[in-house]
């Protein structure tokens, strides 16, 4: 008697599964058009481009709130996955394993800066996956891969680009200069820009009088600067990671360097702890930038931006202005989802054709691809710090402070020359 | 390219970078050096003195020297405190080399991610008068960014010297490493001695956190990038000798500043560390090591 009851139970049982399968199979569709679409990630969150990296997350999980208000991305949710690669480019391959195999993440975009990028190439080139990189310096000129998308506007040559407006800069100058010293940090990036600057000097037949790296633990930089002043250089062009950037500035204001134009590839002059510190010794330094709030760069929906992002930022150790990375980290997200909106799909294949024929609308302008993944245009701005008070963080909220030299397009002012002290 | 003028600068610059590695070794060279704690968190503890630095300086204005040496009781007691656990889990059972160098690993890890979770990651740097500015004597520059560190470390290396070579507990510090049992019959506590001999090597991080942030500016993980040459210079300079260690460091200030002068950047910390291993090759207790 108990047997039956039991085989009896257990076959109902088994139908009431097999019924409660199917239902769910049917039910399961309409729920599956709620589930978000995830898109992964690592950023810097520790380690020396943390200070960055935490900025553009702030930008980035903005543009998702400002998705997600509007109705998400093919009316589901956007979800960002994302995890710390601590600035350790060993740690990438890993976690982006992770995110499309464990994660199953649908979309990819990539960390912030060069060193971070080139490890996940493979993968992503591995998987045929659309890829907007987030300020990488020629991190795809050896991959050559076709889906590529870099939202920093080096330009085509990205290398040469870099600097190149450093260079016209200082041959429009009356009389020419003639000897450039070259000197950068032993890393990825920083070699690159010393590598397209020395393409510049040797194509305007510069003679070149200096060109060394420095470890970047460096702790003092006044013999450096010592021994680039020894050989008299017209124009000093450096290739730097913030601290260095700052132990230049402050080494070539103790020794008193005496050239006609100081500055080029400095990373960190543009934060705006930084520059507060250092106040009027950035003053007549000709830098690299990509946004500054200068009259001729108002892009519709970039002070918006930027008010969002001041208010999240305040108290959380990040830079309270937002002007280098965050917008473009807005951007390169911006260039994803409306990809995604216009062709109506997350095809790999159909994103890339998208982002490779289209002209965008974003907060930092109109944004259009080149073959190689790169800006078809270049629009790296040549900076110079004109009248900065010390000690005022204030002053840089506004424009009078960074003046932009080039391209012509977007020229505010005109350039001070030769670098004074 | 060659001259007096650049010489003569990069030997100045190489002495004075030289004094501030020394004020950055010192709390190892008493630490490691005399008691043979693997306290590999020290510039850990640096960083921490330069947030310290940072914090008071940016809220109140104070200069950051002064806020190093206050903080140095505050740290000497944090020190003994960590001396205390580090004793009871790790010494007495005489698991102290490797179970102990993870104990410090770790706390090097914990204090690094609380600054984080703190302070977050932005670089952070002190205003001080004599930030930038540079004296000159004849051809010479002494920019007071390095100088004032310089001349904070010798006093304090000169400082430590004379606590450890004239007062009883210095001596006793000296002697625990040479023979804990006979120091027991002289009447003092090895313990305590040890104790008070680790919070000393953590109040002298409270000073040298300050040198630090006048010299560049600093993020939690900094500290890192000084973990080879403390320990190095700790040994060039011979275990257990202060003066040792400030000729080692000096030394290796020197030789970084003039290889990056003459010879380029890139080259200094190979120089730097083959000289070390010279030196241990030829000396092997170090320039001035028992």
């Amino acid at each position: 008697m108990h047997l039956f009851k039991r085989r009896w139970m257990s076959r109902a049982g088994a139908v009431a599964l097999a019924a409660g399968v199917a239902l769910a199979g049917w039910v399961a569709p309409a729920a599956h058009a709620q589930q978000p679409i995830k898109i992964g990630f690592s950023m810097a969150l520790t380690g020396g481009l943390a200070g960055a990296g935490k900025a553009a997350l702030i930008a980035m999980e903005i543009w998702r709130d400002d998705v997600n208000k509007k109705g998400g991305l093919l009316g589901r949710p956007v979800q960002l996955v994302y995890y710390d690669d601590a600035t350790q480019p060993a740690s990438v391959p890993g976690l982006y394993t992770k995110l499309l195999e464990v994660d199953k993440v649908d979309l990819v975009v990539s960390a912030y800066g060069t060193n971070l990028i080139a490890p996940a190439m493979p993968i992503v080139m591995r998987k045929k996956l659309v890829f907007p990189a987030l300020f990488g310096l020629g991190a795809n000129e050896e991959f050559k891969y076709d889906r590529y998308f870099q939202i920093m506007p080096a330009g085509p040559e990205p290398k040469t680009d870099w600097s190149k407006g450093f260079f016209d800069l200082a041959m429009e100058q009356n009389p020419k200069p003639k000897t450039v010293a070259i000197v950068a940090a032993d890393a990825e990036f920083a070699l690159n820009a010393a590598a397209g600057a020395r393409t510049n000097a040797q194509k305007l037949k510069l003679q070149i009088v200096y060109d060394k790296t420095y470890p970047p633990a460096t702790t003092d930089f006044t013999p450096i600067v010592r021994a680039i002043q020894a050989t008299n250089p017209d124009i000093v062009y450096v290739g730097s990671y913030p601290p260095d950037s700052v132990g230049m500035v402050k080494a070539a204001h103790e020794v008193g360097l005496k050239t006609k134009m100081f500055g080029g590839g400095m990373v960190g002059l543009q934060f705006a702890a930084i520059q507060k510190n250092l106040g009027p010794l950035l003053n007549g330094i000709v830098n690299y930038d990509f946004w500054v709030p200068e009259p001729t760069l108002k892009f519709p929906g970039i002070e918006e931006f930027l008010a969002k992002y001041q208010a999240v930022a305040k108290d959380k150790g990040v830079d309270p202005l937002g002007h280098y990375l965050p917008p473009w980290a807005y951007a390169y997200l911006e260039v994803l989802g409306q990809s995604v909106q216009a062709t109506k799909s997350l095809d790999q294949g159909k994103l890339a054709a998208h982002m490779h024929k289209t002209t965008f609308d974003t907060v930092v302008g109109k944004v259009k691809f080149g073959k190689n993944g790169e800006w078809a245009q270049t629009r790296t701005l040549q900076v110079q710090f004109r009248d900065v008070a010390p000690d005022n963080l204030e002053q840089f909220a506004g424009p009078g402070k960074r003046i932009v030299l080039y391209p012509k397009e977007w020229k505010s002012g005109n350039i001070v020359y030769p670098y004074k002290q | 390219m060659f001259s007096a003028d650049l010489l003569a600068n990069a030997v100045v610059a190489g002495l004075l970078l030289g004094g501030f590695y020394a004020a950055v070794a010192i709390g190892l060279a008493i630490v490691f050096g005399q008691l043979d704690i693997v306290n590999i968190a020290h510039p850990a503890f640096i960083i921490v003195g330069a947030y310290t630095a940072y914090i008071l300086n940016s809220r109140f204005g104070f200069d950051p020297v002064l806020i190093g040496v206050a903080a140095a009781p505050i740290f000497f007691f944090a020190g003994a405190a960590i001396y205390r656990v580090y004793y009871a889990a790790f010494e007495r059972t005489g698991q102290e080399s490797l179970s102990g160098l993870a104990f410090f690993f770790g706390v090097m890890f914990i204090i690094e991610v609380v600054l984080i979770l703190v302070y977050g990651v932005d670089y952070r740097l002190v205003q001080a008068d004599y930030i930038g500015q540079s004296w000159r004597i004849g051809f010479v520059d002494f920019p007071l960014r390095m100088l004032v560190p310089f001349i904070v470390a010798v006093t304090l290396t000169a400082g430590v010297y004379a606590y450890l070579s004239r007062t009883f507990t210095g001596r006793a510090i000296q002697a625990v490493a040479q023979d804990r049992l006979a120091l027991q019959l002289m009447g003092a506590n090895p313990i305590r001695i040890k104790q008070w001999a680790f919070g000393l090597g953590i109040a002298t991080a409270a000073i040298a956190g300050a040198l630090l942030i006048i010299i560049g500016p600093v993020e939690p993980s900094v500290g890192r990038q000084y973990i080879g040459r403390v320990f190095a210079i700790v040994v060039l300079g011979g275990m257990g000798s202060i003066s040792g260690m400030f000729i080692a460091a000096l030394i290796l200030g020197l030789v970084e500043s003039v290889v990056a002068t003459f010879m380029g950047p890139s080259w200094a910390p190979a120089v730097a560390f083959g000289v070390l291993l010279l030196t241990l090759a030829l000396r092997p207790a170090g320039l001035f090591g028992r």
